[in-house]
C-alpha cells in the first residue's frame, strides 16, 4: 500500500513524552533528517544524506513525533500531481487511479492511507493545500514567516512554507503547535503579534458570528462538481451561525503569472547550487568547469526543473528584468493590497482549494501551463504572505473536494475554529 | 500575444546562462512551450502601478563563535575530495 507513498522509508525515534508521543510523522522528502537520505524526488539528490536535521524535524522528535519515512514528491516542489518525481507516481488512496495532488502529494497520501497519523509538506504556491484536497485531508499553509525553515531545500524562498497535513483540524493544529515559532537559524522567522503560539485547542468548531467572504473570481472557473461541494460547506457554516458575502479579488486574475514568474526566478538561482561538486549528481564529466556542471545538470535535473530554471534565468536576464519579474513583483503588491482589504471586512475568505478534481493519472503530463493554471486558488495566497487551511467537504462523483479558508497574518486560530466547523 | 517570438538560440543561451545541456529534442519542445508561457506571462502588462511598502527590518545576532559542521561531515556527500577540501573540476 505505501510502497509508492515513501521514497524512504525510515524511523526515527523521538522522545518518550510530549504532545506527539506515539504519533507516526511522514516527512516531505525535501525536510532534512539528519542521516536519512533527503532526495527532493530528483536524481540529483537522489544519494545525498544531510548531516544535521531540520529545526521542523528536530521539533516534532522532542515533542515525542516518530518519523517514519520520508515522502514522495514533484521532484523540487515543482509540480501539482507528484508525477514529477523521479522515483515515479504516487497512487491517490482516496480516489485509486487518480492523482493525490502536489508537490507534497505522498505526505497527503500517507495520511490518507494511514500510512502516518501526521504529515509534515511544504507550501509554495499550494503544495499543501492541492494534495490535501486531493486526498481528502486537512492541510496547513501557515502565514510566512511562522514556522523555521532551517533544513528546508530552497525552491522560491519568498514564498514557501512549512505546514502540517492530518486527517482532522485538530491534528494538523496540534503538529503546527510543535513546529511554529521563532527560530535564531532562520532569520525570516517571527513570532505571531498575539504571543503564544497556541492552536490545538482552537479546533472547537464555534463559528457564531463568523463572517466569511466569497471572492467571486476563485469560483469562476471551478468545475460544477466542485462549486456545489463548496456551496454545501458554505451552507454547513452558515447553519452553525457564520455569515456569508460575496468579495470581489481583481487582482487574481493576475495571480499564477506573477506566482510562477517569481517562483521561477528564484528557482533558477536557488538551484544554481547543484554543482555536483560538495553533494549531488555530479556524472564523472571531463572538461572545464562549466562543461562538466552543464553535463551533471542535464543528467539530475527532470524536464520541469529544466523548464522553470531556463525561464527563471531568461526573466531575469538583461532586457527582461523590467518585463516580467518587476512587474510580478507589482502584482503580488497587488494581490496582497486586495486581500488585505477583504479581510477588513470578512475573518476569512472562503474558496474552493482545487477548481478541479483529481486528474487521472497520467492525464495531464504534456501541457504544463494547463497545470500551472490549475494553482490558480492557491498561489495568491503565498503571494500575500497570508495563512490558509484546506478542509474537506464531501465529493464531486466520488473525487475528493476541498474548501480553502484564508485569514489575515497571524490568524492561524480563526482558520482552526472555521476549519473544524466543516468537521 | 508576444512580440518576441522565442528562438531554438534564445533556449540555447539561456540554457547556457543556467548552466543545463540541452539536446536537440528538449529545445525543440521547450522553445514551444516556452512562447505559450511567455505569451501567458506578458498579460502582467495590464497590472496597474501599486505602491507598496515592504515591511522589512534585519534581524541581527551578535557575531560569536560557535560550532558548525565537522569537516568530515561537509565532505561526506562530495562526489570527490582531497584531503579537507572539495575537489572540482578545472575552472577553464
Amino acid at each position: 500500500m505505501s510502497d509508492d507513498i515513501f521514497i524512504t522509508e525510515a524511523t526515527i525515534d523521538g522522545e518518550s513524552d510530549g504532545p506527539l508521543a506515539g504519533k507516526q510523522v511522514a516527512i516531505k522528502d525535501n525536510i532534512s533528517t539528519d542521516g536519512v537520505k533527503t532526495t527532493c524526488g530528483s536524481k540529483m539528490l537522489a544519494d545525498y544524506v544531510p548531516p544535521y536535521d531540520a529545526t521542523v524535524v528536530e521539533r516534532i522528535t522532542d515533542a515525542g513525533g516518530t518519523i517514519v519515512g520520508k515522502t514522495n514528491m514533484d521532484e523540487f516542489g515543482m509540480g501539482t500531481t507528484t508525477e514529477m518525481s523521479y522515483f515515479g507516481p504516487t497512487d491517490n488512496p482516496a480516489a485509486p487511479g487518480h492523482v493525490p495532488g502536489g508537490s507534497s502529494g505522498g505526505s497527503a497520501a500517507a495520511v490518507a492511507a494511514g500510512a502516518a497519523d501526521l504529515a509534515l509538506g511544504s507550501d509554495t504556491g499550494g503544495s499543501i493545500r492541492c494534495p490535501a484536497a486531493f486526498c481528502g485531508v486537512v492541510g496547513i499553509k501557515p502565514t510566512y514567516g511562522l514556522v523555521s525553515r532551517y533544513g528546508l531545500v530552497a525552491y522560491a524562498n519568498s514564498l514557501e512554507q512549512i505546514g502540517p497535513i492530518a486527517g482532522t483540524v485538530e491534528d494538523a493544529a496540534t503538529l503546527l503547535e510543535v513546529i511554529a515559532g521563532v527560530d535564531e537559524r532562520d532569520g525570516t522567522t517571527r513570532d505571531p503579534p498575539q504571543g503564544d503560539v497556541a492552536y490545538s485547542d482552537a479546533a472547537d468548531g464555534n463559528v457564531d458570528g463568523l463572517s466569511i467572504g466569497i471572492p467571486t473570481e476563485l469560483l469562476e472557473g471551478a468545475e460544477d462538481g466542485v462549486v456545489d461541494a463548496f456551496w454545501d460547506g458554505i451552507e454547513q457554516l452558515e447553519s452553525q451561525g457564520a455569515t456569508t458575502h460575496d468579495v470581489s479579488l481583481p487582482s487574481v486574475e493576475h495571480a499564477v503569472e506573477a506566482y510562477y514568474v517569481i517562483a521561477m526566478s528564484e528557482a533558477s538561482s536557488n538551484l544554481a547550487r547543484f554543482d555536483g561538486v560538495r553533494y549531488g549528481h555530479s556524472g564523472g564529466f571531463d572538461g572545464n568547469w562549466n562543461e562538466t556542471f552543464a553535463a551533471g545538470r542535464a543528467e539530475g535535473f527532470g524536464d520541469e526543473v529544466k523548464r522553470r530554471i531556463l525561464l527563471g534565468t531568461y526573466a531575469l536576464s538583461a532586457g527582461y528584468h523590467d518585463k516580467y519579474y518587476k512587474k510580478a513583483q507589482n502584482a503580488r503588491a497587488w494581490v496582497k493590497q486586495d486581500f488585505d482589504s477583504a479581510l477588513e471586512e470578512a475573518d476569512v475568505l472562503a474558496s474552493p482549494t482545487m477548481p478541479v478534481t483529481p486528474f487521472e493519472l497520467g492525464e495531464s503530463l504534456d501541457d504544463p501551463l494547463q497545470m500551472y493554471l490549475a494553482d490558480a486558488n492557491t498561489v495568491p495566497v503565498n503571494l500575500a504572505d497570508l495563512p490558509a487551511i484546506s478542509v474537506p467537504v464531501g465529493d464531486a462523483d466520488g473525487l475528493p473536494v476541498g474548501m480553502q479558508l484564508v485569514g489575515p497574518a497571524f490568524g492561524e486560530r480563526q482558520l482552526i475554529r472555521a476549519g473544524s466547523a466543516l468537521e | 500575444m508576444s512580440d518576441d517570438v522565442v528562438t531554438p538560440e534564445d533556449v540555447r543561451h539561456v540554457a547556457g546562462l543556467a548552466r543545463v545541456d540541452l539536446e536537440d529534442d528538449e529545445v525543440e519542445r521547450f522553445t514551444e512551450q516556452f512562447a505559450d508561457i511567455l505569451a501567458y506571462f506578458e498579460t502582467l502588462d495590464a497590472v496597474p502601478e501599486v505602491d507598496s511598502e515592504a515591511e522589512l527590518t534585519n534581524v541581527m545576532r551578535p557575531d560569536e563563535v560557535r560550532a558548525s559542521l565537522e569537516t568530515a561531515e561537509a565532505l561526506q556527500n562530495a562526489p570527490d575530495h582531497e584531503d579537507d577540501y572539495f575537489k572540482g573540476p578545472n575552472v577553464s
